[in-house]
């Protein structure tokens, strides 16, 4: 594999968490609802997946897990926020804080009891990762193999984010969950169920998080450190990044790939340095601890200039407040 | 069917939202092709009843029957599967959505799919029923009649066959009134039962069969509207007798207080909001301003005051430019606005603090102190609470919690106390019932009479006609005219203010530009 291609490979690999993130967030905002519990959301699905992911040996069941345990986290958002009518920006912040408390929890638990399971050694959930050539067009030259060799997890969360697209632009559930984010009470008024149509898709964003969630640890071989979490700040650019995309899922697949160029950098950088000391070299002259904040800087670079660009306003109105029908 | 059998019918219904009662044994009922009147002060539990129907809110007790069986009314969902269909005051519509989406989002049964074919069947549906429609529009750049239509097709479409309305009248021109009652006489003819909301009396005489009023949450009659009139329905409305006329106060009318020329400004958007209008307000007169919703009413009264950026012409006041002036400076010059809008509490209070607190908000500097002067304010609260009848526990008491009128005179209130030579009001009767209305002109009579000058931004025409001296009306940022009050018709002013008429040029001569202005003369004192 040539140094383009492995970069190409590199960066879906190592970036399609964000896209399950910013997915999982977009179907969630549409509804509404702002939820900032990316991050421990994700991290909850992470560890809940690959422990049991690991127990069963199964990447499916791993998956699944991930999905649902991260889509519980969702319910109880829409449980304090809907129902309970709390303030979304600190039933979000919660669910961040107690995710990552969790995650931590259960980890150093299973650590100091020698529990953890090595997922190198878990053979059947280990192979399902490994990726999968997509007959014909990863012996396509060049780029072949770069985009058509890839795990499950990149194939997954374009087809989420395709579909997702599909189905908030092209279905009836679609147009009416997208009305209960810019108006409920009109949603209200026509007789849909503004509660139930929220619940629905805070849970299914939630559970697309986890998923991305479930791909950060298997990057990292599923090793657990600690002190440091998989997730590392990937949910808070999730959130930012759904601006960037605009609330279009489809948007969001260019907008983390594009993203995740200056990202895979940090990796990459020593390689295509050397590779290149001509047109590259000086990507080795950058500090690292530059180069690590670099997504971080980016994200506010982005937010500066999509706050400008977008004159039309693609949020959904009613965002980030609570729907009371008998509100005077 | 059985004459005899309402299409709706209301029996003792009771509603409270925690200590105030909103309903008390309300009884209603509507026959199949007939409309009937709902008539009430703000306040006497209108909407809360209608919104009972449209399942927004649950009753406390009692009982509805629809067609003679009785049903219970959970949610939107149950009220449209028995037929009712509600147009909200405040639309309930999706912005960002088409026309045809607005409808389809509620229907069921059509799929799971949205095909192309769904703004076809929506136009055949519209055709059917006599309406002029663009299902593909976005409903934000609709105006407030298209809004309306849609709404209205939109209750029809879900097969609607009880109707309510409220206040669909209080956003419309003349016109648009005409042809939307044209449209409920239609849907009568062909069997709905209409109930319609409005303050307005003369239309209740026009349209209804029937009249029920409420006061003060209670039932208080149901009437034939052949027999009876506008007075006996205001006196049974309020409880007591009222004088409906409002007196024009004659004055004399001083040299040109403020006057305005080619004055332009543009909207939050950077569009034209007022383009290059002219006009002029004497000390003691009354000027109304006439337009429909968004003419530029809003963005002309921030101007003035200083809220928001001049982009050409002058804004004189006593023969000084306060173009370019900040707020304060403006308000020491004798200024004072008070826009009242949609929302009521939006402009000119902070809905939080109470009575005194907002007293302080104008002249919280005045003084050497550095800690403010609260007695002062609460005694000034006081003055204003008994002077204009606020009603209200104490001075105290935050302003959000009074009633829309009682909120709105405070906000004149403090705006008169500050001594004003001219007066800039947008709505200040916006929802209030008849009573705080008569209150609040004769306030501002009281200060034509003291020599002020005042600019009077309306909805109703009626008002208008009757209170003001002189009436400009607005139409898209552009002056269709000045007239005299005593001279000109409702069906004038709608004319104008559709653009249809255009009055501005006369024999050459611009309209809204004094004989005796000042201008001319300080621009000789310049060259001089």
């Amino acid at each position: 594999m040539n140094v383009f291609a492995s970069f190409i490979a590199a960066l879906l690999k190592y970036n399609t968490p964000l896209l399950y993130g910013t997915v999982g967030e977009i179907v969630t905002e549409k509804s509404g609802s702002l939820n900032l519990g990316v991050e421990g959301t994700m991290a909850i699905g992470a560890i809940g997946g690959l422990l049991i992911g690991c127990k069963a040996d199964s990447l499916l069941i791993g998956i699944l897990a991930s999905f649902f345990i991260a889509a519980l986290c969702g319910l109880f958002f829409a449980f304090m926020t809907v129902t309970l009518q709390a303030n979304q920006n600190v039933t979000g912040l919660t669910i961040t804080t107690f995710g990552l408390g969790l995650y931590f929890f259960i980890g150093n638990g299973f650590k100091s009891a020698g529990k953890w399971p090595d997922m190198l050694q878990c053979e059947g959930f280990l192979e399902s990762t490994k990726p999968i050539n997509i007959p014909l067009l990863s012996k396509i030259p060049f780029f072949g193999e770069a985009f058509f060799s890839q795990s499950i997890f990149v194939y997954l969360g374009i087809i989420i984010a395709v579909v997702m697209w599909w189905y908030l632009k092209y279905t009836k559930p679609g147009l009416r969950i997208r009305s209960v984010g810019e108006n409920p009470a009109a949603a209200d008024a026509v007789g849909i169920n503004v509660t139930l149509y929220k619940y629905i898709h805070i849970g299914i964003g939630s559970g697309v998080m986890g998923i991305g969630g479930l791909l950060m640890a298997v990057n990292l071989s599923g090793s657990f450190e600690g002190s440091k979490c998989w997730i590392d700040g990937y949910g808070w650019i999730s959130i930012a990044l759904v601006i960037f995309a605009k609330w279009n899922t489809l948007l969001a697949i260019l907008g983390t790939f594009v993203f995740g160029i200056f990202n895979t950098l940090q990796v990459f950088g020593p390689t295509l340095a050397e590779k290149f000391p001509g047109v590259l070299g000086w990507l080795n002259k950058i500090p690292p601890q530059f180069m690590k904040a670099l997504p971080f800087v980016i994200t506010a670079v982005v937010l500066v200039i999509t706050s400008i660009s977008n004159k039309k306003n693609d949020q959904p109105a009613a965002i980030g407040r609570n729907y009371y029908r008998e509100e005077r | 069917m059985d004459n005899n059998i309402y299409a709706i019918e209301l029996e003792n219904i009771t509603k409270t939202f925690g200590s105030v009662v909103a309903n008390k044994n309300i009884n209603l009922n509507v026959k199949q092709g007939e409309i009937l009147a709902l008539l009430g002060e703000n306040g006497s539990g209108k909407t809360t009843l209608m919104n009972m129907i449209s399942g927004i809110y649950k009753p406390d007790s009692g009982s509805v029957k629809v067609n003679g069986v009785p049903v219970s009314i959970n949610s939107p969902e149950d009220s449209k599967k028995y037929g009712i269909g509600m147009v909200h005051q405040h639309f309930k519509l999706v912005d960002v959505f088409s026309a045809a989406d607005n409808i389809w989002m509620g229907t069921e049964g059509t799929g799971l799919l949205l095909k192309k074919d769904r703004y076809e069947r929506i136009s055949e549906i519209s055709n059917k029923f006599g309406f002029d429609f663009n299902p593909r529009k976005i409903v934000a750049n609709m105006s407030v009649s298209e809004k309306q239509t849609l709404e209205i097709l939109r209750v029809l479409y879900y097969g609607a066959k009880i109707i309510i309305l409220d206040e669909p009248t209080a956003v419309l021109t003349v016109q648009e009134i005409r042809k939307l009652f044209d449209v409920l006489r239609r849907m009568k003819a062909e069997g709905h039962s209409i109930i319609i909301i409005t303050h307005k009396l003369n239309e209740v005489m026009e349209i209804s069969d029937r009249v029920t009023i409420l006061r003060k949450g209670e039932y208080i009659d149901t009437v034939n509207t052949s027999e009876t009139n506008e007075q006996k329905l205001t006196d049974l409305m309020v409880g007591h007798k009222v004088n409906l006329n409002i007196a024009r106060v004659e004055t004399t009318f001083d040299r040109p207080l403020l006057e305005i020329r080619d004055l332009s400004i543009n909207n939050d958007e950077g569009s034209k909001a007022i383009d290059s209008v002219n006009f002029y307000i004497r000390g003691g007169e009354i000027l109304g301003v006439a337009g429909i919703a968004g003419c530029g009413q809003k963005e002309l009264c921030e101007a003035i005051a200083g809220l928001r950026k001049v982009e050409g012409g002058q804004i004189i006041h006593k023969g000084d430019n306060i173009v370019g002036l900040p707020p304060k400076a403006i308000i020491e010059k004798g200024i004072a606005m008070s826009f009242i809008p949609e929302d009521r509490l939006g402009m000119g209070l902070a809905p939080s603090l109470s009575i005194t607190d907002n007293m302080m908000l104008k002249n919280y500097n005045k003084g050497k102190s550095i800690l403010v002067d609260r007695d002062s304010a609460r005694v000034k609260a006081q003055e204003i609470i008994d002077k204009l009848g606020v009603v209200t526990p104490s001075t105290e008491t935050p302003v959000r919690r009074l009633s829309g009128g009682n909120v709105q005179k405070v906000l004149v209130g403090r705006e008169i106390d500050a001594g004003p030579n001219v007066i800039i009001t947008a709505y200040p009767v916006r929802g209030l019932d008849i009573n705080s209305s008569y209150a609040i002109y004769d306030i501002l009579n009281d200060q034509k009479k003291m020599g002020v000058g005042i600019l009077f931004v309306g909805e109703d025409l009626d008002v208008m006609l009757a209170l003001c001296d002189k009436i400009m009306v607005l139409c898209h940022g552009k002056l269709m005219g000045v007239v005299h009050a005593h001279k000109t018709s409702k069906e004038e002013l709608g004319l104008m203010m559709t653009g249809a008429k255009d009055i501005s040029l006369i024999n050459g001569k611009v309209a809204g530009i004094a004989k005796d202005s000042r201008i001319e003369e300080t621009k000789e004192a310049e060259v001089e």
